[in-house]
């Protein structure tokens, strides 16, 4: 059982936990995730790791209501407990001095990127971060962005704050400038990742994604999670989820998130009425 | 009407070989085909007590006892049969315990017509294996029997005070941790998922194996005072290297299991439809997705499936499909039946429950359509060759003989290789060329006080095997924490 200590809503949709888990905590590196489970038949949901404080033996998480699983973790209260979380998962990210990082965080992609950001520049890297949203009210962990980024370049798809543009349109400016970033680390919405990596394509600058798939097991077990990266198959819950954003194949990684589509959307409807959350699109 | 179990009368107790050879075997009863295509319970329902009193009295309690050169653990048969055939199942449980601890699975699923079924003398006879006494149902009766009464945990010998982890809880673990615990050792048990009990739990469904026969066993090793510990990822929450150096453990137990699953590398494999075995039925063993009222997983609304590949796994893919409610279901299988590795009671009620059998056939590439969705599966039609090594006859690709079978759903089930994250996350343990844990004979690894059996050292293989494989290196580890001092 991980009991929950702390519980904010960061938008709309967005909520963060801060739950017990003291060997996680001590284990975790920047980059990987969690899977938790709120019951015994509950579906297995994976999680990134926004934060750990292994001192306190706790870990951050942070999600947005997207699913009957999502729906319902928004409803516990503090003091609550989550009875299944297993990890930490996946291969950390490759933190290392690369120069100048770029971090561009859309939506929730925010909260990966927050732990990576972090890393990169205690690691001693120039930081900058783009963070985007479909509006204001959706733009999380700007504050905290903020205090390690050394340049910070924030937007929304419809201007209600910072710049009105997507994350690509700062981040083509980053490439073409002299020198371009050393490295690029993008994540978000499937096809944010997808348009970042052609983005950044022409430039020639290394661009690594973090991909959140359908997985089961989050071990290695079943290959519900594959990808094709360069050609290749990958299992994204054991040898990812960071991949080069150049060679993910993202249009097959975007159908195979829709495998399931019908019963998820039955769902997720429901839980946004229940939760009075207003549908987009 | 069947009479209650009794001692062995005089009569039977004085057949001579031929009165025996010459009782009919006892067929198994069975859930009625059309009634199971459409439910997930037992499809054997198990012998009555005067069944089981009929099929004992078949045996012909031989001298030189070949059936038990054919069981992998060496149970002593004759004897735990003649006590079936005098009505004393405590006898019987008795001696099948000596050799092993999970009788109500391997029962259930053991291949016994390629082990100890295969030279029963009866059998030999009859000149037809499928008439050698039916050990595995016997085995089977004797242990639910024991469940129904009540298992007694075997005795604990009091605390030593030391620590032992074992990693995993399918059978190798399972079996491992209760021979440990016996000399006194506390025992924790690492599961990385959130319910033991391993492949006979996520991959092996109800149908086949009920799970509250291996609750039944989880339940006996915490009364033996094993711990558990699940939703713990060896290597990731803790370090092997760790769980020794700082968590006390002074020896430890890998049966992680063969999980890893192996895909074709053909074109279109990563479509949507296109799943292993293992997701399938974890989806739906393990996370209930049978039961779409009480689980949130979900599981592919199938209507044409094919299956690839001609074992256990496909067999449960199969069957599992049909009672998902698909049109039509289709084993896709390069070599012919005789080559199946299934057991083949598997493949016989697959057959019953309309699973229909493609054989000398293999999928060149799976095709989709705009929305990247499994539209078909081109195969290729083979004919056997020369012997391969492995000894059954290599497959050969038909030139030209291409054809689409028209599915909207491929399970891939050509096997599982050893799971590769202990491996990957502790470099002095050493593997041979398929991923499998280099161990003794012992079941020691490279690695000072690791241990390992079962499907991570045998690549996929039995329950039963690894059963064995936990017991010898459990032995071991009692030796071994002995010597330490
Ligand atoms: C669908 C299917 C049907 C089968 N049918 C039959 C049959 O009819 N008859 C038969 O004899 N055999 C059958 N087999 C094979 C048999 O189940 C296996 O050989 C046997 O279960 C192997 O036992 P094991 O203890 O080695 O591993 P497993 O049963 O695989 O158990 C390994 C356990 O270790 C856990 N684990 C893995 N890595 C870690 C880690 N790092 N940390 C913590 N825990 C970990 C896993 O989650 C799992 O629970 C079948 C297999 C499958 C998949
Ligand atoms: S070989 Fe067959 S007949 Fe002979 S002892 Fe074994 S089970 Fe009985
Ligand atoms: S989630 Fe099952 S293999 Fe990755």
């Amino acid at each position: 059982m991980h009991r929950i200590v702390r519980k904010e809503q960061l938008s709309a949709e967005v909520f963060r936990l801060t739950v017990e888990a003291p060997l996680i905590a001590g284990e975790r590196r920047p980059g990987q995730f969690i899977i938790l489970q709120l019951g015994t038949y509950a579906e297995r949901i994976p999680l990134t790791i926004a934060d750990a404080d292994p001192a306190a033996g706790n870990i951050t998480l942070v999600f947005q209501v997207v699913g009957r699983t999502t729906h319902l973790l928004a409803e516990l209260k503090e003091g609550d407990a989550i009875p299944v979380v297993l990890g930490p998962l996946g291969t950390p990210t490759h933190v290392a001095k690369y120069g100048t990082v770029a971090g561009v965080g859309g939506g929730i992609g925010a909260a990966p990127l927050y732990p990576i950001a972090q890393a990169m520049k205690r690691a001693g890297n120039r930081l900058i971060v783009v963070l985007g949203a479909r509006r204001r009210e959706l733009l999380i962990l700007e504050d905290e962005m903020r205090t390690l980024a050394d340049e910070m370049i924030v937007c929304t798809d419809d201007g209600s704050y910072g710049r009105k543009a997507l994350v690509t349109g700062p981040l083509k400016e980053l490439c073409a400038r002299t020198p371009p970033p050393d490295l690029v680390v993008a994540i978000g919405p499937p096809v944010m990742m997808k348009f970042c990596a052609e983005t950044t394509r022409p430039f020639g600058v290394r661009t690594v994604v973090s991909l959140n798939t359908i997985m089961v097991d989050g071990t290695g077990m079943c290959g519900g999670c594959r990808v094709t990266v360069g050609g290749e198959t990958k299992f994204v819950c054991v040898d990812g989820p960071e991949f080069d954003g150049h060679k993910v194949d993202f249009d097959n990684m975007m159908s195979r998130l829709r495998s399931y589509r019908e019963r998820e959307e039955e769902s997720h409807h429901k839980c946004h009425l229940a939760l009075g959350i207003k549908e987009e699109e | 009407m069947a009479q209650p179990a009794q001692k062995e009368n005089p009569s039977t107790a004085g057949l001579r070989p031929r009165d025996r050879l010459a009782i009919p075997p006892q067929p198994m009863p069975e859930q009625d085909p059309a009634a199971r295509r459409r439910n997930f319970s037992e499809v054997a329902l198990g012998y009555t007590a005067e069944q089981a009193r009929q099929e004992a009295t078949r045996c012909l309690r031989c001298r030189n006892k070949p059936c038990v050169a054919g069981c992998p653990v060496r149970i002593d048969i004759p004897a735990f049969i003649k006590a079936v055939a005098e009505g004393d199942c405590g006898a019987a449980i008795a001696v099948i315990k000596r050799n092993s601890l999970l009788p109500a699975i391997c029962g259930r699923v053991c291949p016994q017509e390629t082990q100890c079924q295969a030279p029963c003398t009866v059998g030999k006879s009859l000149k037809d294996t499928a008439k050698s006494v039916s050990i595995g149902r016997l085995e089977r009766y004797v242990a639910d029997l024991e469940r129904a009464r009540g298992i007694a945990p075997p005795p604990v010998k009091p605390d030593t005070g030391r620590r032992v982890a074992v990693v995993g809880s399918g059978p190798a673990g399972l079996v491992a941790a209760a021979d440990v615990r016996r000399e006194g050792h506390a025992v924790t048990i690492f599961e990385a998922f959130h319910k033991p009990g391993g492949v006979m739990v996520y991959g092996i469904p109800e149908f086949r194996l009920p799970k509250a026969i291996v609750q039944a066993e989880i339940d006996t090793l915490a009364a033996m005072g094993v711990e558990l510990r699940t939703s713990f990822l060896v290597g990731r929450t803790r370090t092997l290297r760790d769980l020794m150096a700082k968590d006390g453990y002074e020896a430890v137990f890998v049966g992680a299991g063969a999980g890893l699953p192996r895909f074709m590398g053909v074109e279109g494999e990563n479509l949507v439809g296109v799943l292993s075995a293992n997701e399938y039925l974890t989806r739906v063993n393990l996370m209930g997705a049978c039961n779409p009222v009480t689980a949130d997983t979900p599981v592919m609304r199938s209507r044409r499936v094919a299956v690839v590949g001609g074992g256990n796994v496909a067999m449960d893919a199969a069957r599992t499909a049909v009672r998902l409610g698909a049109e039509s279901v289709h084993v896709v299988y390069r070599r012919t039946e005789a080559e199946m590795p299934a057991r083949i009671e598997e493949v016989h009620h697959a057959h019953e429950e309309g699973v229909v059998f493609r054989l000398l056939q293999n999928p060149k590439r799976i095709v989709g359509g705009a929305d990247g969705r499994v539209t078909g599966m081109e195969c290729l039609r083979y004919r056997l060759g020369e012997p391969d090594r492995s000894g059954r006859p290599r497959p050969v690709a038909i030139e030209g003989s291409e054809f689409m079978l028209d599915v909207d759903t491929v399970i891939v089930a050509i096997g599982n290789a050893p799971n590769p994250l202990i491996k990957r996350t502790t470099a002095e343990l050493k593997t041979n060329e398929w991923g499998g844990l280099l161990v003794d004979d012992k079941g020691m690894t490279s690695m000072p006080g690791v241990f390992a059996g079962g499907d991570i050292v045998l690549g996929s293989a039995t329950v039963i095997e690894a059963m064995g494989q936990g017991r010898v290196a459990a032995a071991a580890i009692n030796e071994y924490l002995e010597e330490k001092g």
